[in-house]
């Protein structure tokens, strides 16, 4: 294999263990944002596999802001990969006393802001961005949103101002998983044309196969390419990707199954095992 | 009545304390920034943006992403100020403010300008609400200062708070009742301004200075006030409130706000808290939206005009 196969094949296998720690999560009260959490579990790789550097200290430098909240779960799934959570404690996923809570607040390790009230992270991406800019420390901030959460108006004044201050190191991530709490986002309220909106913001903006990690790398690196402006990449998401007795709700906002259906949806994830 | 009776002597006044504590705290301290959203130039802000280009953020017409910004930057462990009317930093972005300042370690400034009935639009710009709001939010500090002095100290003290703080601003000339020299503001403390002991006063922001001019008023009719100070709303001293009141039969609260969430919430609550059996009238803005108009005329309509506020409280006794 060459460097770069051997790079992508080490992506994949830390997608499908963020995979399986979703589903452990999940598995623990029948319930939970496995669908989220199986849908970023690629993007999670590649970002901090790939794209987030560390400093000196081994810390990322670089920041993974979560405007949605509700997707902290491959979040917590992939900085349990990297050792930060313990996989007992992530089994504790949204029960009573928990820190593992399903939309945590700023504060806990790897949580950035409070995200969860939707609409707000990009505003504090922004800020942060700005605080970066004016220690001059080149530290990048790139921030998950959601397609549903284009709808509150606060993400358009954020992006009006990213786009007026020229934030080159800002990314915004759209999980365009075309669903949202009361059904399909086109029939709730339409979003679309995402990248042009953004761009009209000042933006340069794309759009990628969230599941092609070719894709998403490449998107990765016209983002860092891109100065002057700060860049949108729009992730066509799967809810659920990779396991197939769950895509079936990939519809659904929050799945909830008897204990059976995950221990076949960790069967079908073993299977894929790359 | 001629005017020479009825004008209470005029007090000094200082130009825009905001502006100059606010450059004096941006010399002192490099990690202070400042946002405004399109109103630097009527909130007393913009000396310091022009002092410090770099740290002040122009966020334009748009509060909620102004205070979403603010929450980043304090993620950064910058101390943002974000500056701005308090009907619109408080209605506009209530949840802004609880979101992405009052839920980390991350803390931030809030200064709202044009408190409760000191403009002459309505509802649309008198933040009559504002108080019992940023009361309601866990671990908010919020401050209702007197006059020059204090406001010039509270935002030092709020500097120096590990907290979020919501302060309330005047701007323009400003009265200055305190003596600024050797005055540092304690949060959470309580000042006895008057201790006549015929009637029973608490005030807050410029409730207190309508308690003193009508203190004055009292005084010439040979009734002589005890006025309490209270320029922190939360956290607030309830057993020195409740001592206060424990020699009155009836207190009478003086605030520029309504008569709900605020002042007289907080007096009453210290009241209940440890049992005295002290009444408590709320002189403010009644359950309606005031009236519009100069603060001289929404005073009279309101009964907390010096002669009107004094008859009330002599009533209250």
């Amino acid at each position: 294999m060459t460097a770069l196969e051997m790079d992508r094949a080490d992506l994949a296998r830390h997608a499908h263990g963020i995979r399986r720690r979703v589903l452990e999560m999940c598995r623990g009260r029948g319930q939970g944002y496995a669908g989220q959490g199986l849908a970023l579990a690629d993007l999670m790789a590649c970002l901090h596999h790939h794209e987030l550097r560390r400093g000196d200290d081994g810390r990322y430098r670089d920041a993974l802001v979560i405007s949605t909240g509700h997707s902290a779960i491959a979040l917590f799934a992939v900085l349990g990969e990297l050792g930060v959570y313990a996989a007992e404690e992530l089994a504790t996923y949204g029960m009573d006393g928990s820190r593992i809570e399903e939309s945590p607040l700023e504060g806990l390790p790897g949580f950035e802001i409070t995200g969860g009230s939707l609409g707000q992270g990009l505003s504090q991406a922004v800020g942060i961005a700005l605080a970066e800019r004016l220690a001059g420390s080149g530290n990048r901030v790139f921030c998950l949103v959601s397609d549903g959460e284009l709808q509150e108006g606060q993400t358009w004044e954020a992006a009006m101002a990213a786009g007026h201050h020229r934030l080159e190191d800002l990314v915004v991530l759209i999980d365009n998983n075309r669903t949202q709490a009361d059904g399909l986002t086109a029939s709730v309220m339409g979003v679309e044309p995402v990248p042009e909106k953004f761009a009209a913001f000042g933006f340069a903006a794309r759009r990628v196969d969230a599941h092609d990690v070719d894709a998403l790398l490449a998107a990765f690196a016209q983002a860092r390419a891109t100065r002057d402006r700060p860049s949108a990449i729009v992730l066509e998401t799967t809810l659920a990707k990779g396991v197939p007795c769950l895509e079936e709700y990939r519809n659904t906002h929050y799945i909830r199954v008897e204990d059976a259906v995950w221990a076949r949806a960790l069967d079908e994830l073993e299977a894929a095992a790359p | 009545m001629s005017p020479e009776t009825t004008a209470p002597p005029s007090p000094r006044t200082r130009d825009a304390p905001f502006a100059d504590a606010l450059l004096a705290l941006g010399r002192r301290r490099d990690d202070i920034v400042v946002l405004s959203a399109d109103l630097s130039r009527y909130t007393d802000v913009l000396p310091f943006a022009q002092a410090f280009p770099d740290r002040f953020f122009q966020c334009g017409m748009a509060e909620a992403n102004m205070i979403g910004i603010a929450g980043g930057l304090a993620k950064r462990g910058l101390l943002p100020i974000a500056v701005t009317y308090g009907v619109f930093a408080t209605r506009r972005a209530y949840d802004q403010v609880a979101m992405a300042l009052c839920t980390g370690p991350s803390r931030a400034i809030v200064v709202a300008f044009l408190p409760g009935i000191t403009t002459p639009f309505r509802a649309t710009h008198q933040a009559i609400d504002d108080l019992a709001l940023m009361r309601a939010l866990p671990g908010m500090t919020v401050i209702d200062p007197l006059d020059a002095t204090e406001l010039a100290g509270a935002l030092d003290a709020a500097a120096a708070h590990d907290g979020t703080v919501y302060l309330r601003g005047l701007r323009g000339a400003v009265r200055e009742h305190v003596e600024p020299d050797g005055f540092a503001f304690e949060l959470g403390a309580v000042r006895t301004l008057l201790d006549g002991g015929d009637v029973g006063v608490i005030g807050t922001g410029l409730g207190t200075e309508w308690a003193l001019e009508a203190s004055e008023r009292l005084a010439q009719r040979g009734v002589h006030a005890s006025v309490l100070h209270v320029p922190t709303l939360k956290p607030v001293d309830q057993a020195a409130i409740a001592a206060f009141c424990a020699r009155f039969e009836v207190v009478t609260t003086v605030e520029n706000h309504t008569t709900i969430g605020g002042l007289a919430s907080v007096v009453a609550e210290a009241l209940a808290r440890t049992g005295a059996a002290t009444r408590v009238e709320a002189a403010g803005v009644p359950d309606v939206w005031a009236p519009a108009g100069s603060l001289d005329h929404i005073k009279r309509e309101l009964g907390l005009d010096p002669d009107a506020l004094a008859t009330r409280l002599e009533e209250n006794r």
